[in-house]
């Protein structure tokens, strides 16, 4: 009989899209301030627009991610941080294996699960990891506006020692590698949407899913 | 502030300017001197007769020397600064051992060098130019028979203070950059916790270092400086945010190509590689050679000459980004990028369309049913 589960309580849902909704606004004006695609003639802001946008989003993809982090240990189980490392229970580790096998097309059987499946959830570990990385990279940068400041003073030992061109290759970097994980997570959400049948696309959207409790 | 009030009158001492123009220096020119430094220290007005008189003969000892340098910074402030201003400085200063400029020669300048150290120990000004190598036992520099490592740590130990001129003796500079096979460091590096000011550039700017002689001049210590250890009335701002072009930036006007109208029309050389927004120095206000000119001015992006890792990260000088490490010189991060982005696309399309081709591994099949 299908159960009709609440999964993904509101702060999931809601940090998620504001997560996706920054991500691609961060993504397509930081592009546009590296590469500088939109001209325009006397008198314009145009650059100016783009890096407050890109200034605005980036804070609220901070806020985000710090409460998807809060979440993490106020939420319920699929929510919390152990749901990000799969490998520390046995059966985390088995249906890592069995899901790893079922993508690579050498093992059958699908790891059925209420919340992430155990590949999925790594992937969002290094995501996490990566956002962090954004984050602190994106404000140390931006922090050099004001050499004598707060911001500056925090972000100066980073700095120093990683130097900023640095910093700047690694943020444009990371940002590639966010595209990468985008197409990446659309597909499988789209894979696992048509193979688990349980709601998984729309799951995000209402909080719910329709597990079979015998496939569990 | 009440606007009917008038600010104190700033007067520096009729004796003052007597004994300058005794020397040669007009009252305009010494005037024009004290004015402009005191502006280039960010110091208020106010300052501006204390700084006229501690340029009082204070014969300060100064030993000049080089290790792994080019002499620029010698000549960038023997030369292109106002006749005037070099005038005053080495009129107040007493320089006792410089190699560009000094006369004597051999043994007998070795023997000038150490036997000031000896005199002023601990009352001297050190200048270093040039990074010290300190591969191969030191072998790679020897000044007189001694190795840059050796003579620069004792005349940085009994100095009263030492100015690191230009980007080598700041941070390494050229030398210094991968893979750099002599083993070069920064005077800081050499000594660390020594009394030291940095003042990198390419050369240094004239204009701050003579600023900070005056600053040590006037109150007997150096300069307020960041973490880097560079002045920060110097190097407190980023370039790219006091740039002249500026305002075609945040419009977005960029000139794309050298001597295309928009370069032509003072248009942001950002796309032409500028590193103004990863560079803190006081360029755009200061310029160099007597406010004629710099870089950006002239029509070529910053290349980031003073910032620590030059030549290693601000290369290519036309590119905004660094190399890749590891990918070939033509590879830019959005070629990999969009590379791993496109190979991404194409691996999950295989993937779709294998599994949209795969029988007998879904979930809850035994419990599809069909609509008819």
């Amino acid at each position: 009989m299908l159960e009709i589960r609440y999964v993904w309580e509101w702060p999931v849902r809601i940090t998620h899209w504001v997560n996706a909704l920054c991500v691609v606004v961060l993504a397509l004006t930081g592009f546009a301030i590296g590469t500088p695609i939109l001209v325009a003639g006397d008198g314009s802001y145009v650059m100016g627009w783009v890096r407050f946008v890109h200034y605005v989003a980036a804070y609220a993809f901070t806020v985000s991610v710090l409460a998807r982090f809060y979440w993490m240990f106020a939420g319920n189980h699929h929510a919390s941080w152990r749901a990000f490392i799969p490998w520390t229970t046995a059966v985390g580790r088995r249906n890592f294996v069995k899901m790893l096998r079922y993508y690579t097309f050498t093992g059958k059987q699908i790891s059925y699960e209420v919340g992430h499946n155990p590949v999925a959830a790594l992937a969002y570990a290094g995501i996490f990891a990566l956002f962090v990385f954004q984050i602190v990279s994106g404000f140390a940068l931006y922090s050099q506006y004001n050499p004598g400041g707060f911001m500056a003073g925090l972000f100066a030992p980073l700095l120093n020692l990683v130097g900023n061109q640095w910093l700047r290759l690694g943020h444009h970097g990371v940002m590639w590698l966010l595209l990468g994980f985008f197409i990446n997570h659309v597909y499988s959400g789209w894979l696992m949407d048509v193979k688990e049948r349980n709601g998984t696309m729309s799951g995000i959207v209402s909080g719910y899913r329709f597990i079979e409790p015998r496939d569990l | 502030m009440n606007s009917e009030q008038i600010p104190e009158p700033i007067s520096i001492p009729e004796e003052i300017l007597q004994k300058w123009e005794a020397k040669g220096v007009s009252r305009r020119d010494f005037m024009k001197f004290c004015t402009a430094v005191t502006a280039t220290l960010a110091l208020p007005v106010s300052f501006i007769p204390q700084v006229a008189a501690a340029m009082d003969d204070q014969r300060l000892p100064v030993i000049w020397v080089e290790y792994q340098s080019c002499s620029g910074d010698s000549e960038a402030f023997l030369r292109a600064n106002q006749p005037t201003a070099a005038e005053i400085i080495l009129d107040v200063i007493s320089l006792e051992y410089a190699e560009v400029v000094m006369a004597a020669a051999g043994h007998q300048a070795e023997q000038a060098k150490w036997a000031a150290m000896e005199k002023y120990k601990g009352k001297y000004l050190l200048i270093v130019e040039g990074s010290i190598p300190t591969g191969a036992g030191g072998a790679y520099c020897t000044v007189g028979g001694e190795s840059a490592v050796d003579s620069a740590k004792k005349l940085i130990q009994n100095a009263a203070a030492t100015i690191t001129v230009g980007t080598c003796a700041s941070f390494g500079g050229i030398p210094a950059a991968a893979p750099n096979p002599t083993g070069a460091v920064s005077v800081r590096e050499l000594v660390p916790g020594a009394a030291i000011v940095n003042l990198p550039g390419c050369p240094v700017n004239a204009e701050n270092l003579t600023a900070t002689i005056v600053h040590f001049l006037t109150f007997g210590k150096l300069p307020a400086v960041d973490a880097l250890g560079r002045p920060k009335f110097a190097y407190g701002k980023r370039i790219h945010d006091n740039c002249e072009r500026r305002a075609h930036f945040d419009a977005g006007q960029y000139a794309e190509d050298f001597g295309d109208a928009a370069q032509r029309q003072g248009h942001c050389l950002y796309k032409l590689g500028c590193k103004g927004p990863e560079t803190f120095h006081n360029c755009p206000t200061i310029r160099y050679n007597e406010g004629t000119s710099w870089p950006i001015m002239a029509g070529h992006g910053c290349i980031g000459c003073s910032e620590p890792g030059f030549w290693d990260t601000m290369t290519p000088f036309y590119r905004r980004l660094p190399q890749v490490p590891g990918f070939g010189i033509e590879a830019t991060a959005d070629k990999i990028g969009l590379g791993l982005v496109a190979a991404t696309a194409a691996a999950f399309a295989a993937h779709g369309i294998a599994s949209a081709c795969r029988k007998g591994d879904a979930m809850e099949s035994d419990k599809l049913k069909r609509e008819e």
